[in-house]
């Protein structure tokens, strides 16, 4: 009786999962399907392709308008990722461990920056930026991002940093650790879970970002690949891009849906964490 | 693989709820803040104060140079005639901008738009997500699976996602426009709309769902099993015992998708390029900016958007008193 019920419910809950897994995945599908289809039969309304071709990636790693954009979104994500990451663990190491006036200011201050509505950035930031020379260049996309990802960075970064046995250093220096020794050897394997989810999270905001690089760039020099797929044109000009276009999506949603399937866990727990609290 | 496993999202929620249910008493500060010895000496008190302000300095600088310069100086662009293509015409103009944009029907029809997506988004993704939580978080089965699918909409670029969608409403191409019988709902102003809705909560229901998770993670088992035997209906106590304990985490969520869906531009810039009046107030913006190259009448409208953005928080922070974030928590990490 009662494992009949368990059964029962068993697949009541297996079929809400595969709702919830069809409606997730149905979109990112039929973008690759788009992606592997002939010209001939990309009109056809199919949902999955009925001759399959590898041609659109052929073209569009053939073309220099997408792989210099690959290259700009990979060098800009990972720079602005590493640098929000770096000061984004020194803040957070302040706010869990020390205590010093203006703590609670900065906090306030990266929750004012979360909630900030970045399209009012985007008119002054494009003065600016062309004022000192930073439009259309890595560093003019690379100081916005990182600005964005610190609210996440440091919220993140402060709720995995409080779980740390931090009395596990002191205990290592007894034992006759130097402080290096007792940061290498201790803290720092402890907190790496946390940096590398942390990391995870940052470098997916910047990879998704179209706001800023589409408003702080003008050519392929630091185009992203969000904003080159507007511009894409098929190899002539009469040529109908779909297939160019969702190849190059699908190229970039490749490194999500690999954060996704291997550290799932850490995400969820990263984002609830951080997220709650900011 | 239960929620307790994912300890970061547990403990920070029950932290979330300690600060709401004590964050009115502002007077509560600094118990774990201080660390180690009872007696610090002054000396060490003020190393620690350096070292605090030496490693948060470049993070608030950042943030403060990147965000404030620029909205200062947007405020001091937006008092001002510039246009781009006729920058001999600069001058000082007072509020003439803001008259301008205030009384463009342009203006209030994207704001209108902005409004009704971000109403009913966030209306609809609440529905969604709570019922993807309870999902996520209760499920018997494959709780790995459905989670890793439903971190995919999160993650995926919004511009990849908007294509997969334009592709799929296109005459011809699109298997959901064949269902509807080859018409072209792009094309006009109700369906595009209703797309552009579709295509936001399809990205953002996940991150409603997993801040209410967090949430559902506070809700005690006993209390659950306790209403149970008190025959109490799974309808009511979903109502009367996790919806109450589940209160700050979904107004944390609220907001955080509110302000988010108010700033909604990369699925209108893909689907509709705001054609038939379906732009928002930030591809207004973009448009008058870049394509308009009128810095004035951009700088404007952000202004506009700001201050609107502080006014929807303002309103959270005022209704919901602590339940807003940050209201009191500094002290306290």
């Amino acid at each position: 009786m009662a494992v009949e019920s368990t059964t029962r419910a068993k697949v009541r809950w297996g079929l809400l999962d595969v709702v919830v897994v069809v409606f997730a995945l149905v979109p990112v599908l039929w973008i690759a399907s788009l992606s592997f289809k002939t010209p001939a039969t990309l009109t056809d309304g199919k949902f999955w392709p009925r001759e399959w071709t590898l041609d659109n990636y052929r073209t569009i790693f053939d073309t220099d308008q997408f792989v210099r954009a690959l290259i700009n979104s990979i060098g800009i994500a990972l720079i602005a990722t590493t640098i929000a990451v770096v000061l984004g663990a020194m803040a957070a190491y302040a706010i869990s461990r020390l205590d010093f006036p203006g703590k609670k200011l900065l906090v306030g201050v990266s929750l004012l920056i979360a909630m900030f509505p970045q399209v009012s950035l985007v008119s002054p930031l494009f003065e600016i930026e062309r004022q000192l020379g930073l439009f259309d260049t890595w560093p003019g996309l690379i100081l916005p991002y990182i600005t964005f990802a610190l609210p996440l960075a440091i919220y993140t970064l402060s709720a995995f940093f409080k779980q740390i046995p931090w009395d596990l250093e002191k205990a290592a220096k007894m034992d006759g650790a130097t402080q290096a020794q007792a940061f290498r050897r201790v803290i720092a394997p402890l907190a790496a879970p946390g940096v590398f989810t942390t990391a995870i999270l940052v470098f997916i905001f910047c990879w998704n970002d179209f706001l800023f690089a589409i408003t702080l760039t003008s050519t392929e020099r630091s185009r992203t690949v969000p904003v080159a797929l507007q511009f894409f044109t098929g190899e002539s000009q009469f040529e109908d891009p779909t297939g160019a276009i969702c190849a190059a999506a699908v190229v970039i949603t490749v490194p999500i849906i690999l954060f996704v399937l291997f550290f799932q866990r850490r995400i969820v727990s990263g984002l609830t964490s951080g997220a709650v609290k900011g | 693989m239960s929620v307790n496993a994912t300890p970061a999202g547990a403990q920070a929620a029950a932290e979330a709820e300690s600060e709401q249910s004590g964050g009115r008493h502002a007077a509560v500060p600094q118990q774990r803040s201080r660390r180690g010895s009872r007696a610090p000496l002054s000396e060490n008190k003020r190393a620690e104060r350096r070292l605090g302000w030496l490693l948060c300095a470049p993070a608030a600088l950042v943030m403060v140079l990147v965000t404030a310069y620029p909205i200062l100086y947007s405020v001091w662009l937006s008092l001002q005639r510039f246009d781009l293509r006729f920058p001999d015409e600069r001058q000082f103009v007072g509020l003439e901008n803001y008259v301008t944009v205030l009384t463009n029907d342009f203006w209030w029809t994207a704001f209108g738009v902005t409004a009704l997506i971000t109403v009913v988004t966030v209306a609809v993704e609440l529905v969604l997500g709570m019922g993807l939580a309870l999902i996520m978080h209760r499920t018997l089965v494959g709780r790995g699976i459905v989670r890793t699918a439903a971190l995919i909409p999160y993650g995926i670029v919004t511009v990849v996602a908007a294509f997969s969608w334009r592709y799929a409403w296109t005459p011809g191409t699109g298997y959901l426009a064949n269902l509807f019988d080859g018409s072209a709902p792009l094309t006009e102003r109700a369906s595009s709309l209703a797309i552009i809705m579709l295509a936001e909560i399809w990205k953002t229901t996940p991150f409603m769902a997993l801040l209410l998770m967090a949430g559902l993670a506070l809700v005690p088992e006993d209390l659950l099993k306790a209403a149970s035997t008190d025959g109490a209906t799974a309808w009511q106590r979903f109502t009367k015992v996790m919806l109450p304990v589940m209160k700050p985490a979904i107004l944390v969520a609220l907001l955080f998708r509110t302000l988010d869906a108010f700033r909604v531009f990369d699925n209108i810039f893909v689907l509709t390029n705001g054609g038939n009046e379906t732009s928002s107030v930030s591809m207004l913006a973009y448009n008058n900016l870049i394509r308009g190259l009128n810095l004035g009448i951009g700088s404007t409208m952000s202004v506009l958007i700001f201050i609107t953005v502080a006014i929807i928080a303002f309103v959270f922070v005022k209704l919901f008193g602590t339940a807003a974030p940050g209201s009191d928590d500094g002290e306290r990490r």
